[in-house]
Order: structure tokens, then sequence, then C-alpha cells
């Protein structure tokens, strides 16, 4: 039998499989932990800081660290999850989030993370940055006013489509999504089929012609709170 | 010895009367509202200045321009407790979407060049009884203190009512899941 560790996660004691990063071990035991750049099938990539928790007192990042035998882990804590508020705000005002009107509003994961989170309006003044749209492809749009640079779609692009059609260029302030040619996302092989354009959590990359399908009140977050879906008394947890 | 009523203004701003609507769509539980509060300076019952102190100011609508701001200076002056209601007083919303063009190009695009211009004067209307516009569409707490927002366009009338009876007794207003609400 393979080995197995035990770590707690909130005083929960649960079991970890040698290998596992711990939000995988999280969720495997029913425990969430908020994350927005963290997709199951996709490299971790530990851009978002979200599923930050202190393990063993110190702040690391559940989707990149590997479980040990014996870790403490604190997750659903007042001070994580006020760092957590601060996070998703931050991504409000750095972006033109218009939800009113967006095709994703309902089905967006960072608006369902302000959501369970309570956040009524962002503490931090808004920044309007100018950001390029390129609608240039017949079947999928590019909106950066929404990009939350989670790199999913860099990453699903790369690693399952075999394509690495997007990347991110610029730093800091400027940095964005890009697209592998010289110009738009018409001169590039991606196609309405790439699993890239099923990863975005965000109204950033969309499949055209495609909005507004299910009506207000039957979307994916309208009625329960995203995460709600992971948490359960799941089998790996030990009593 | 009948109790005085505390008093209830409302205002919209740079909005669409969207939110108004909205605060009339709780339907007859209006008539509740009637009974714990009396309206002061709103348009619901179209009072053009505060006649006193108020428990609470419903602020719907961002600031456009030198206008909104003197209103909502006024209502901050005037309210104990101010509430931003819906998402153009939370985020600046539809109006704001002119954020991220410069003021002057806007006022070319909507008196000069735009497809759809009529203006033989050839200039953008300076009449001083226009209030001056700002550079930018602020939401409501970037420019006064603001205690409560509440998102969505519009807000659902549940969710106005909710945070009304919870004011109004005075208890925090927490609102369940389902009524906090971005679109
Ligand atoms: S991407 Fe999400 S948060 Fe941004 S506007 Fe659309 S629904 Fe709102
Ligand atoms: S386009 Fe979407 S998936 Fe790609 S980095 Fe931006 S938010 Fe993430
Ligand atoms: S989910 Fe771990 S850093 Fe984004």
């Amino acid at each position: 039998m393979s080995q197995t560790y035990t770590i707690h996660i909130d005083g929960v004691a649960i079991q970890a499989l040698p290998g596992q990063k711990l939000i995988e071990a999280a969720d495997a035991a029913g425990i969430y932990i908020p994350r927005l750049c963290h997709k199951r099938g996709l490299e971790p990539f530990g851009a978002c800081r979200l599923c930050t928790v202190l393990v063993n007192g110190r702040p690391g990042t559940a989707c990149t660290t590997p479980v040990a035998d014996g870790m403490v882990v604190e997750n659903d804590i007042e001070s994580l999850r006020e760092f957590r508020k601060q996070i998703i705000e931050m991504l409000f005002v750095e972006g033109n989030h218009f939800c009113m009107f967006c095709e994703m509003s309902g089905n967006c994961e960072l608006q369902a993370m302000a959501y369970r989170f309570g956040i009524t309006a962002p503490r931090y003044p808004y920044i309007w940055p100018h950001r390029e749209i390129d609608a240039s492809h017949p079947d999928i749009l590019i909106d950066r006013n929404r990009c939350i640079l989670c790199g999913r779609c860099v990453r699903a692009s790369r690693d399952i489509d075999g394509k690495h059609v997007y990347d991110f260029v610029g730093r800091g302030a400027h940095k964005q999504i890009a697209v592998n040619a010289a110009a738009r996302l018409a001169d590039t092989n991606a196609d309405v089929t790439d699993e890239a354009l099923n990863v975005c959590p965000v109204g950033a990359l969309l499949k055209k012609r495609t909005a507004f399908q299910v009506p207000i009140g039957r979307r994916l977050y309208d009625l329960k709170p995203i995460g709600s879906e992971i948490e359960s008394d799941g089998s790996t947890r030990i009593d | 010895m009948a109790r005085k009523k505390p008093r209830l203004a409302t205002t919209s701003l740079a909005g669409c009367f969207g939110c108004h609507m909205s605060l009339l769509d709780i339907d007859d539980r209006i008539l509740q509202v009637a009974e714990l509060v009396d309206f002061d300076k709103s348009p619901i019952d179209d009072f053009k200045e505060f006649t006193g102190r108020c428990a609470i100011g419903l602020v719907e609508g961002g600031c456009c321009n030198e206008e909104n701001v003197e209103v909502l200076r006024d209502f901050r002056k005037h309210c104990d407790i101010l509430v931003s209601i819906g998402d153009c007083a939370t985020m600046g919303g539809i109006p704001a979407l002119r954020n991220m063009v410069p003021l002057q190009e806007c006022l070319d695009e909507a008196y000069l060049n735009g497809p759809s211009v009529y203006n033989p004067s050839g200039k953008v209307p300076d009449d001083e009884e226009v209030p001056l516009m700002l550079d930018k569409v602020y939401p409501a707490h970037e420019v006064v203190k603001i205690d409560y927002h509440l998102p969505g366009c519009p807000p659902p009338a549940d969710t106005l009512f909710a945070a009304l009876v919870a004011l109004l007794g005075n208890e925090p207003v927490e609102l369940p899941y389902q009524l906090i609400k971005y679109d």
C-alpha cells in the first residue's frame, strides 16, 4: 500500500498523498481553499495568491505547495479572509469590470469570489486602465478589460492544445495577455474548439455568439457560492 | 406620545433612475416603508431641498459633473447613514464607460464628430447653466464617505427592502448570498 500523510487544515485531520499539492488534498477532503489562477488539470501557476494559507505558521500558496506529513495548515481564518478580500478588490479596480453587461456575469469566478466574500464595493480607487480588445478572430474575442492575468489560457493552450497561442508581454502594471502573432488573434492557429477557451475564469477570452444563453437565476453562481461544489465531508477526512 | 418618524432622502446623480424604479418594485411593501419613515428630499415626493436631518440617504448614480458632487456633499451633510445603491454609485456604472477616453475626445464625439450629430454651431455647449463635467465619472465613495453599498444594476427590490428594514431597526446590514449581485 502506498504511503499516506496526515495533515491538519483548520484543525481537521485529512489524508494526503505524496506528490499532491495542498489544494488537491484539501479538495479531496471537501475543504475549499479559494483560488482563481488554479484549475484542476492545469499546471500549478501561483499567480493570484488567493489560495495563500499558513503552512506551519508561514504564508504559502496552496496550489503550489506540496503536502508533507504532519503539516499544520490554517485556511479559513479572519486574517486570511481579509487578505483574500483585498486581492479580489484590487483585481476589480485594476481592470474595467462592467458586470452589468458582461457575458460572463453569473458564471464568472472573479465575480463569484466577490459574492462569496460579501464584497459590496472595493475599498481602493478605480484605475480605469486603457486596455485593448482583439475581435479579429471570427469565433473568438479577447477583452483585456476583464483579464486578470491568471495564465490559465497560456497553460491550456501550451499544455493541452499544444499550440501556445497566448502568453504574457510587459511587466508590472503593463503586463497583458498577448497572442503568438505579429498583430492579431486572427493570425494565429487559435480555433474555437481549443481547450484554452474553456478555462478563462472571467469574461476575457470568449467564444463569440454564445453569450447570454442561460437565464438569470440559473447561472452557475446565482444561488450558490463558488466553492460549494467542493465543500463536503470528503472521504479523505480522518475523524 | 407619537414618536417622530426618521426621515429618508433619496437622489439620482449620474444614474438612470433604474434604482429608484427598483425601490418602487418592492410593491406593497412601500406602505411598510412609508410607515417606518417620512420621505425628505427625494424624487419620490418631489421635495427639492432638505427640510432637516435625515436618518438615511440613498444615493443612486456616481458623480459625472460638479452638480452631482454638490448634491452628494449635501446628502453627506444631512444624512446620518449614507448608502450607495446600484453599480453607478458603487463603481461608476455605464456612465463610467467614458473613463477610458479623454474628456475632450468624449465631448468632440458627442457634439461635433459623432455620426448622428446635427450641430450647426460647431461648438460644445458651454452655457453656465450646464454643470461642468468632471474629468471622469467617480463612484460616490470616491467623493464622500459612504456607509453601506448595495450593488446591482439595479439592486434587487428585495435587497433594497432588506437593507432599509435593517437600517431602520438599527441592525447591521447583513445580506444573504442571493441579494448581493453586480448585474
Ligand atoms: S469578467 Fe467577471 S468581474 Fe469582470 S465584468 Fe465580467 S462578470 Fe464582472
Ligand atoms: S485571458 Fe482569461 S485565462 Fe487568459 S490570462 Fe486573462 S483571465 Fe486568465
Ligand atoms: S490559486 Fe494559488 S496562487 Fe492562484
